[in-house]
């Protein structure tokens, strides 16, 4: 005779078990994702905080009653972050419109043409993500004061127009499309160009805004190199300015209205990630680094 | 052991969230499996089979009804108490462990008293590599294997804790056409030879009905019938058994029953005991054809096939749901057929009336 | 037909003169300028070649500062911030409610100006003679401790700050990369185990663990290389006179050596890079030599 075992008793404690291992999960992770949220809410609070009650308050305050905006005028009227933001636009969309067109070619290239060299020059490029940025900042430097392109777009982007890394991916993104395509599109005497943008482009749209969004997200950080190559406040980006603002501005006296500086700098790629977060996150998960 | 589902339904909440409500995915399932043979799970594809495996499994729970093994009502037991061994479609072999850790992976998991020595495991591990004839491979990775050795390998997994009851997914959909010819007289061996209760699902009726002691058929969460396979064959309960068994499939004509007769069109074909109906589907399996002159069943003759040992007749009849229909001849019974038409004879015990509205055998 | 043969290189071409001049030709030329010694910007002379450089850059106090800042920032932050990681995603992977939100939520730092939320941070963490106390100095007080001043205070407290920023910014990524990785583990292992009662530690070990130890050790060589490169974040809390308040990395030396005040010798800069560049390879390739060993498939 067998011993009966109470099954319905394990299942219980089991389903008590299981109830108090995800009651605690969530515990912890709302832990988490409240010290990931906690800066964010300081930098909004303190930046709607009235400069008299934050000067005032010898604990800061976890909340405030009457929330005012003015921080936000005086930033503005205090730094030319205005002109910082419009800088930094400019310089995000010209170099990710140029980055787009030379990895784009360069990418096609590598897929669909055949070449005398191909081969070699492929893996010549391949070695050449290995290099760290750090290592040929400084002859850039060198070489962008020496063509007396300090404090212009034109020294500011062209160093960072090409990206090896990205020209990888999307080669390997076009190699994945059938040959059979492009010849089809041969015979019916369709021009490489059209074939590019027609076909290929939105066959690999994915990786295409994967890299876009990359290099955005890229751009709007930007802060070594824009440090070494301005130093004329006209042509700084918001990192460099944000900065100079801590440095030397309203860093020093008014910090409720350097945090609505920050607040500026940061909402519009909040904004961008909470409108596109399932493609940036797949994007990211798929190729990217930080940077 | 034997397997007793009780009323057993299982439902899933609706994934279309707009529509809400369930997707009954088995229902009101009842049935008895007795003990020590090969039972073919079968039906087409979305039909509730793998949710009926999860279930023996314990993988998933019932929403109703019970399930037995044997006297005890296991619907309550975790999975890992119920002692079965499951193979899956895809096998599940772990990559990064060899062969030998992946037999022995069960047997690991055991604790206090029914702890075994390495020494144990690996001669049980070795003996039930032996049974599925792959000792040869115990120290090789999974994916360094073809894939009829790593069904063996899920098969060994599953059989070394000894369960009393084998299950296994889809055992041969992930095979080559000979592969799964030689795989199933496999199984059918292997089974016979540790006599354990073993349950296949499989949406192939030929799989099934080659090594089945017993088969069930399902459609819709929902079991048609369980019998031997030729009993099944033979007998089918409704349209829908009757046409899923069989290759190639069971011709189906609109009939009607009119003064003890079955009709198709003009063809009175069959005698009957039963009352008129003035519609009726009638089905008959293609080895029911005689060929003879001046046969109760008159056709329009489309062409002839000659197949070796078998004949197709390929024949029109304006009642056929199909525009055309085949009849498999035996080479000696043919007669010269000249001409546009032929005529058949048709042998009874292989037509079957259906109501043509509910599926109900009618004859 | 000519013209074809020559289209290939047509298309590449901006990539290539891009990249000539602002890769490869650099990259030969830090090389020579590392060699220059004692080289004047505002003359382009040098008087010999020679380890001159290196030497210097090996004896200056504040280089070896900032590689003790660096090699204690690496030997913190990759560990703690990769196991945290590791538990999130766990964590994260385990439920089915909020996941999604949870998921967006401990992304947003990927996507923010490390800058601008240093100051934040700094902020937080402040200490400031005056009226204004930090929250976390407030916290501290509450609970009976005394203030501690974490952005000019003592050394250690600095270097918490950083790690403490770093791993918060490096966070997002790892989570990102653990859970998808985590993800796409089959069911059916996990089935499988389960109806072989395999444990839930054991399947952590023997099943989640090594499948997904390839995205695990990408993360570990990753997270080494980006710790080493470290400089933004200490910009954002120290501000930019890193070495003044000896909080400098290796990368902060060779951008100050560069320009800066004290600025203006790229031949410093250079020997300092190729050094920062030699120790990440080598680092780069033990860990390479040990995740063959331990990665699995």
């Amino acid at each position: 005779m067998k011993t009966k075992i109470d099954y319905k008793k394990i299942e219980r404690t089991a389903a008590i078990k299981s109830n108090t291992a995800s009651a605690i999960t969530y515990v912890l992770l709302t832990v988490w994702g409240l010290f990931v949220l906690f800066p964010f809410y300081w930098m909004l609070l303190t930046s709607v905080k009235d400069y008299g009650e934050y000067s005032s308050e010898i604990i800061p305050k976890l909340y405030t009653i009457h929330p005012v905006l003015d921080n936000y005028g005086n930033a503005f009227t205090a730094e030319p972050l205005f002109n910082y933001i419009f800088n930094t636009l400019i310089f995000t969309i010209v170099t990710t419109a140029l980055m787009l067109l030379v990895t784009v070619f360069a990418a096609f290239a590598f897929a669909r043409l055949n070449f005398r060299g191909k081969g070699f020059v492929f893996v010549v490029f391949l070695s050449l993500m290995m290099i760290p940025s750090e290592l040929v900042v400084i002859t850039n430097f060198v070489t962008i004061t020496n063509l007396e392109l300090r404090n212009t777009f034109t020294g500011l982007i062209l160093p960072s127009v090409t990206s090896v890394f990205y020209i990888y991916l999307l080669k390997e993104n076009f190699a994945q499309v059938p040959d059979e395509l492009y010849y089809a599109a041969k015979v019916d005497g369709t021009k490489d160009m059209k074939y590019l943008y027609k076909v290929l482009i939105p066959i690999c749209k994915p990786t295409v805004v994967t890299i876009t969004i990359l290099k955005v997200i890229e751009c709007w950080n930007a802060y070594v190199w824009p440090r070494l190559i301005t130093n004329d406040k006209a042509y700084y980006l918001v990192s460099n300015g944000i900065q100079a603002i801590r440095e030397s501005g309203l860093g020093r006296d008014n910090i409720p209205a350097m945090m609505a500086a920050v607040t500026v700098v940061t909402i519009p790629l909040i904004v961008l990630f909470l409108i596109f977060r399932t493609k940036i996150m797949a994007g990211v998960a798929r190729g990217g680094t930080k940077g | 052991m034997k397997v007793v589902f009780e009323n057993l339904t299982k439902a899933y909440p609706s994934r279309d969230k707009k529509k809400g409500g369930e997707v009954i995915a088995v229902n009101n399932f009842s049935f008895e499996i007795p003990d020590g043979k090969l039972i073919g799970l079968l039906g087409p594809s979305g039909c509730g089979k793998s949710t009926t495996l999860h279930l023996l499994s314990g993988l998933q729970k019932p929403t109703n009804g019970r399930i037995y093994f044997g006297e005890d009502d296991v619907t309550d037991v975790p999975a890992e108490n119920r002692g079965v061994g499951l193979v899956f479609q895809n096998y599940a072999l772990y990559p990064h462990l060899t062969v030998m850790e992946n037999i022995i992976f069960p047997l690991q998991n055991r604790k206090g008293k029914d702890k075994l020595k390495k020494e144990e495991m690996h001669e049980m591990a070795r003996e039930t590599a032996k049974l599925v004839q792959i000792e040869e491979l115990l120290y090789r990775k999974p994916n360094e294997l073809s894939g009829g050795q790593q069904q063996r390998v899920a098969i060994a997994r599953a059989l070394v804790k000894k369960p009393s009851i084998l299950l296994l997914d889809e055992p041969l959909s992930n095979l080559d056409a000979r592969l799964r010819l030689q795989t199933r007289e496999e199984i059918k061996r292997i089974q016979e030879q540790t006599k354990v209760t073993t349950i296949f699902v499989t949406h192939d009726q030929e799989e099934a009905m080659s090594i089945s002691d017993l088969i069930i058929v399902m459609k819709d969460g929902v079991v048609h019938q369980i019998g031997a396979p030729q009993e099944v064959y033979d007998n089918p309960n409704n349209l829908f058994v009757a046409t899923f068994l069989g290759t190639p499939p069971i011709n189906l004509f609109k009939g009607k029953i009119e003064n003890n007769k079955v009709y198709i069109g003009d063809n009175a074909i069959l005698n009957t005991n039963v009352e008129d109906v003035s519609e009726v589907t009638v089905a008959i399996r293609p080895e029911g054809f005689l060929p003879v002159e001046n046969g109760s069943f008159s056709c329009n003759l489309q062409r002839v096939e000659v197949m070796g040992r078998d004949i197709s007749v390929i024949a029109e009849h304006e009642c056929c749901e199909k525009p055309s229909f085949r009849a498999i001849v035996r080479s000696e019974n043919l007669i010269s057929l000249n001409g546009n038409t032929v005529s058949f004879d048709v042998l009874p015990h292989k037509v079957f009336v259906f109501n043509p509205n509910t599926g109900d055998r009618i004859i | 037909m000519k013209l074809n043969k020559s289209k290939g290189w047509l298309y590449l071409l901006p990539a290539l003169i891009t990249l000539g001049a602002f890769l490869v030709y650099p990259l030969i030329d830090v090389f020579i300028y590392s060699f220059q010694e004692d080289f004047m910007t505002a003359s382009q002379e040098y008087t010999g070649i020679g380890f001159g450089n290196f030497s210097y850059v090996l004896k200056d106090p504040d280089f070896l500062q900032a590689l003790q800042n660096t090699l204690i920032l690496v030997c913190i932050t990759v560990p703690l911030s990769t196991g945290i990681a590791l538990l999130i995603s766990l964590g994260l992977s385990s439920i089915k409610r909020l996941r999604g939100l949870f998921q967006t939520l401990y992304f947003l730092p990927y996507v923010c100006n490390t800058l601008a939320l240093g100051m934040v941070f700094m902020l937080l963490f402040n200490k400031t003679s005056d009226a204004n106390v930090g929250f976390i100095n407030n916290i501290i007080e509450a609970f009976g401790g005394t203030a501690i001043d974490f952005i000019n205070g003592p050394y250690w407290a600095k270097m918490f700050v950083l790690c403490f920023y770093t791993i918060w910014v490096v966070m997002p990524f790892k989570v990102l990369i653990l859970t998808s990785s985590i993800a796409s583990v089959k069911d059916d292992y996990y089935n499988a185990a389960k109806v072989d009662g395999t444990s839930k530690w054991r399947m952590f070990r023997k099943i989640t663990l090594p499948m997904i130890s390839p995205s695990m050790f990408y993360l570990i060589i990753t997270g080494f290389i980006g710790a080493f490169k470290a400089y933004s974040d200490a910009v954002s809390i120290f501000g930019s006179n890193l070495n003044a308040s000896g909080m400098n990395t290796i990368v902060g030396y060779v951008y100050d050596m560069l320009y800066s005040e004290g600025g203006g010798y790229p031949s410093y800069a250079s020997a300092a890079a190729i050094i920062l560049f030699i120790i990440v390879l080598t680092i780069t390739c033990i860990n390479l030599i040990i995740s063959k060993k331990h990665v699995h498939y």
